[in-house]
């Protein structure tokens, strides 16, 4: 079995991952792992929004 | 004359505490199943996320065409892409008993697939670490 994943979901189950990952191992508390969890998910789909729009600008 | 300087302190060391069979019972379980350092220190909830997390990046990436390195001294590239997978710890060996995750890299996706995999062994490698943390009592 195959799964195909557009580049944009690929980013965004990764981020989602990751970020639950670091989130749990990174902070002491609960509300603190919850925080810094979404944290990194709005970073790291941010960082790939800002670096796609910058290619772009680059490309033109 | 009296010097008026604070005398500064050290502060009291705190006790060594005995190390316990936990301390490699949990990393090691941790490397074969992800999460299952944490479940068996009863952090049920932590353990079944990365569990789940860990786990389902992963599968996806070998779903998605992945390819998984087996040990090599050629590139360092291949060693380093070696060392990530090897994090996954059980799910790497049952990978690579079955055979899977073998074909070459033809498009994207299958590229991407390769980095979730290593990435799945990375991030084992940090939940490893937090067990070991939390059987030591550095971590709650």
């Amino acid at each position: 079995m195959t799964v195909q994943l557009t580049h944009f979901s690929a980013a965004l189950v990764f981020a989602l991952f990751a970020s639950i990952v670091f989130g749990i191992t990174h902070r002491e508390t609960t509300r603190d792992m919850l925080r810094y969890g979404l944290y990194c998910f709005a970073m790291f789909l941010g960082g790939a929004l800002v670096a796609g729009w910058a290619m772009w600008l680059v490309r033109r | 004359m009296a010097n008026s300087t604070p005398v500064k302190t050290r502060p009291a060391a705190e006790p060594a505490r005995p190390a316990s069979m936990m301390a490699v019972i949990a990393p090691a379980a941790g490397w074969l199943l992800p999460g299952a350092g944490h479940i068996i220190q009863k952090r049920w909830i932590r353990g079944l996320l990365l569990l789940v997390s860990i786990g389902s990046l992963f599968v996806l990436g070998l779903m998605m065409q992945g390819h998984i390195y087996k040990p090599n001294g050629g590139d360092i590239l291949d060693i380093l892409g070696f060392i990530g997978d090897l994090g996954a710890g059980g799910m790497y060996i049952t990978t690579l008993a079955m055979n899977w995750g073998q074909g070459a890299i033809a498009f994207a996706i299958a590229d991407y697939g390769t980095k979730f995999m290593i990435v799945a062994g990375l991030l084992n490698f940090i939940a490893m670490a937090d067990a070991y943390h939390i059987a030591i009592g550095k971590k709650r």
